[in-house]
């Protein structure tokens, strides 16, 4: 989540070895979001974290890091600085790519994003987020909001299998990954691993425990 | 099925549920055209919900006006809500689902809910803001009783808005089994369209009784609008009579088509209370049922048409039309529709319909308590 700590905190976990980082642009009403993340954008808010701020995070860590950097947000923040303007600023300040939670497949293909997709999703739309995400698909793994769930979902195996029917691009597993033991059971069936609510959490503990969970999350990979 | 009112509407949902969306999409579009649904429908609002409700004419209310009610405080469970609930359980039922889940804000559309899965045999789980909780006891009692969990929600707002999040998220959690039965004309689509059709029968009713006690259409047709679905049922059955002055009437401190910005809440793009990041701001009103920072997208698109006229009425205007009410004509309203008369007694037109949309039993500690 973008705040003030976290461009020290980004540089701590691609130092521990993260390859990608996701920055959350804090929304008043996050649908796709369990109760770990709501609550730092809620911190975040109170913080001060409006899209400007969130911006201007993203841009202090472009200088300290060379890893993607992706926004992840929702519809209402790009409605209100206008999509395409939002989109732009977020390029300028250095971010490679974004994703909107609640703006599914299909809809404003024009916005280059990583698209997310759910056991639930059907093999159709499984191609069409195939063809519109912008280098990899963020497979959901669970049916559920984010959040650390007890070992990996049995969800994923199918959905990884329908999904290399559907597309090439590379697929990264997300949402219900906090263990290194589930990253590893993730990796042996994905390309990648998004880990957010448990590094969420880490990080509200501090630097020293977020750079332990990114190296034990690298060690088991 | 079209998805957009202009340019408001759409489905801003979480990829996870767009199945279960397509899936409504398609059962609302087979119950449509099936004969058996309208009939089943028909009979259970008849037998069940005590359909048709009457037209009450107020002499002493509005000294000098013609005001008639809607009397949807009348039907089974003391609101207009039942009218979506039964029918979305009826769809539930096709569609081969056994839970329900459902947010409420002044209780009346939790006890619809929890009433139709009482009588359908569903599994009922209605999420309530906390605040809302202690303001509308009664109907938290009654949803006990009928059988529901309801689930304190203990953040954020504390109302309706927060409850609606949660219902959401339980239903991306459980969408394979679970039918989430939306209380109001917004959401993702199909809801604001299902909604809007379940609630027409008030305004296809009353409609025909007015013509039937007055010989013509009124001059203004008056209803409350917080989601807006007793509004947006009364106005499908005058919106083709361009002669009728529609009129919405929102709370002063949850005005979002008088003071919101056009973005994206619970699914849908609509007028939003929402500031210029786009980050939705708290709502504020004595009625529960009112306080939402969203509408649904249909009452947007019609107020850009410029065929409805939406005003607002403050807490104190409400609290006074409900107490007014209950002494001249012996109905005591709830605050939603109370905002709803306070507009039509002050607005010029004599020959006034207003939707009554629920009942006041709820509101008691609100009413008594200033």
């Amino acid at each position: 989540m973008a705040g003030r700590e976290t461009p020290a905190l980004a540089d701590a976990a691609v130092e521990a070895g993260a390859d990608v980082i996701e920055i959350g642009f804090p929304f008043s009403d996050p649908l796709a979001d369990g109760p770990v993340i709501r609550r730092a954008g809620e911190r975040a808010l109170a913080e001060g974290m409006r899209t400007d701020a969130c911006l201007a995070c993203v841009a202090d860590i472009r200088t300290r890091v060379d890893v993607p950097l992706i926004p992840m947000t929702y519809s209402s923040l790009f409605e209100a600085r206008g999509w395409e303007r939002l989109a732009r600023e977020m390029h300028d300040a250095g971010a490679t790519s974004t994703i909107v939670a609640d703006l599914p497949a299909g809809d404003r293909p024009q916005l280059r994003r990583v698209q997310l997709v759910a056991p639930t999703t059907a093999d159709e739309r499984l191609r069409l987020a195939g063809e519109n995400t912008d280098g990899w698909l963020y497979l959901v793994t669970v049916t559920g909001t984010t959040g650390a769930r007890r070992g990996l979902s049995p969800l994923l195996e199918p959905l990884v299998r329908r999904a290399r029917q559907a597309t090439r691009v590379p697929l990264y597993a997300g949402f219900g990954i906090s263990s290194p033991e589930d990253a590893r059971a993730a990796a042996e069936l994905a390309d990648g691993v998004v880990v957010g609510t448990a590094a969420v959490a880490a990080a509200e503990a501090g630097h020293n425990e977020l750079t332990e969970l990114v190296r034990s999350l690298r060690r088991a990979l | 099925m079209n998805r957009w009112y202009g340019e408001y509407g759409g489905r801003f949902v979480p990829e996870t549920l767009i199945p279960a969306l397509e899936e409504l999409e398609a059962g609302w579009q087979a119950a449509q055209e099936d004969p058996l649904f309208r009939t089943e429908l028909d009979e259970l609002g008849r037998s069940y919900g005590g359909r048709p409700t009457p037209l009450t004419l107020c002499e002493r209310f509005a000294p000098g006006k013609r005001l008639w009610l809607k009397r949807e405080d009348l039907l089974h469970t003391g609101a207009h809500k039942l009218n979506n609930a039964l029918g979305q359980a009826v769809l539930a039922r096709r569609l081969g689902k056994r839970r329900i889940v459902a947010e409420t804000g002044a209780g009346q559309h939790g006890v619809a809910t929890a009433t139709v899965c009482a009588r359908f045999g569903f599994e009922c789980h209605v999420y309530m803001g906390i605040d809302d909780m202690k303001r509308q006891r009664p109907n938290v009692e009654r949803m006990y009783l009928l059988g529901a969990e309801v689930i304190p929600v203990d953040f954020g707002t504390r109302t309706l808005k927060e409850a609606t999040s949660e219902a959401i998220r339980d239903w991306i959690a459980n969408v394979e089994d679970t039918h989430y039965l939306i209380g109001s004309a917004v959401g993702p689509a199909p809801y604001p369209a299902i909604v809007r059709e379940l609630q027409a029968v008030i305004g296809r009713e009353a409609r025909g009784q007015f013509l039937e006690a007055e010989d013509r259409l009124p001059e203004a047709v008056v209803a409350c609008v917080g989601g807006g679905s007793n509004a947006i049922g009364m106005f499908a059955g005058f919106l083709d009579d361009e002669g009728v002055r529609l009129v919405g009437v929102e709370a002063e401190g949850a005005a979002s088509l008088s003071s919101g910005r056009p973005t994206v809440l619970h699914g849908s793009r609509s007028a939003v209370l929402a500031d210029a990041d786009g980050q939705v701001e708290d709502a504020h009103s004595i009625s529960a049922g009112l306080d939402y920072p969203g509408v649904g997208p249909e009452h947007a698109a019609l107020r850009d048409a410029g065929r409805v006229d939406y005003l607002t009425a403050d807490d104190g205007e409400a609290l006074d039309a409900c107490r007014r009410l209950a002494r001249l004509e012996g109905i005591l309203p709830a605050l939603e529709p109370a905002h709803a008369l306070a507009r039509a007694a002050t607005i010029d037109d004599e020959l006034v319909l207003v939707c009554l949309s629920g009942r006041g039993d709820k509101d008691l500690d609100q009413v008594t308590a200033r």
